[in-house]
């Protein structure tokens, strides 16, 4: 049974624009050729830390919800720690809740955005 | 001793009473399903200024809803959106 998940990872600043979509794309290619549906993607560019990770003080955040098999997680987050580029990672399985809020969420962006034109 | 065979204490004046005001579930009033452990900003409303998760007898917060904070406060620190020690975070 497919479960919908969402990913939070963090790259390292160090990468230029094109490096850091080109992980990007690395991992949504993984996420496809796992037979995963790709529902949600938010890229939350370079943010401040709260801390410093690898002695980094900033990172490029990236969101991912997707719809996978439970084993294909083990695999992704493998990928994860093998990345150099990756300073951090987060996966939940996301609720019935959650996926209402998230749902919630995105249509507000959307209406605000189509009020803006 | 007067006071006391009379059966009663009388004050001159009578004693302030505490009307303090009853603490809620902010939660369960506003009808929150969902924490989010993206929203930083709305997180540090449950932490000290140096980043420490606040008790329920201070927030309100019931036990249901205070498990989902602090399990949204403890993925937020994971992502550094908010951070583990601080001093003056507000």
């Amino acid at each position: 049974m497919l479960k919908q998940y969402e990913t939070v990872f963090i790259m390292t600043p160090v990468l230029s624009d094109e490096q850091m979509k080109e992980t990007v794309d690395k991992y949504q290619k993984f996420l496809i050729s796992k037979n995963a549906e790709i529902v949600y993607e938010n890229n939350w560019g370079l943010r401040k830390l709260a801390y410093p990770i690898q002695k980094k003080s900033t990172g490029f955040y990236h969101l991912v919800e997707f719809k996978a098999e439970p084993q294909v997680i083990r695999e992704f987050e493998v990928t994860f720690k093998r990345d150099e580029r990756i300073l951090r990672f987060l996966t939940v399985a996301l609720d019935k809740h959650s996926l209402a809020y998230n749902e919630k969420k995105r249509n507000k962006a959307k209406s605000d955005k189509q009020k803006e034109e | 001793m007067a006071t006391q065979q009379s059966g009663e204490i009388k004050y001159l004046t009578p004693i302030a009473v505490d009307t303090k005001k009853k603490k809620y579930c902010r939660f369960k009033k506003s009808g929150i399903k969902y924490i989010d452990y993206k929203d930083a900003d709305f997180l540090l409303k449950f932490v000290n200024e140096q980043g420490k998760i606040l008790p329920r007898r201070i927030t309100g917060t019931s036990t249901k809803y205070q498990r989902k904070v602090a399990q949204a406060i403890k993925r937020a620190r994971h992502l550094a959106l908010m951070p583990y020690v601080a001093d003056l975070l507000k």
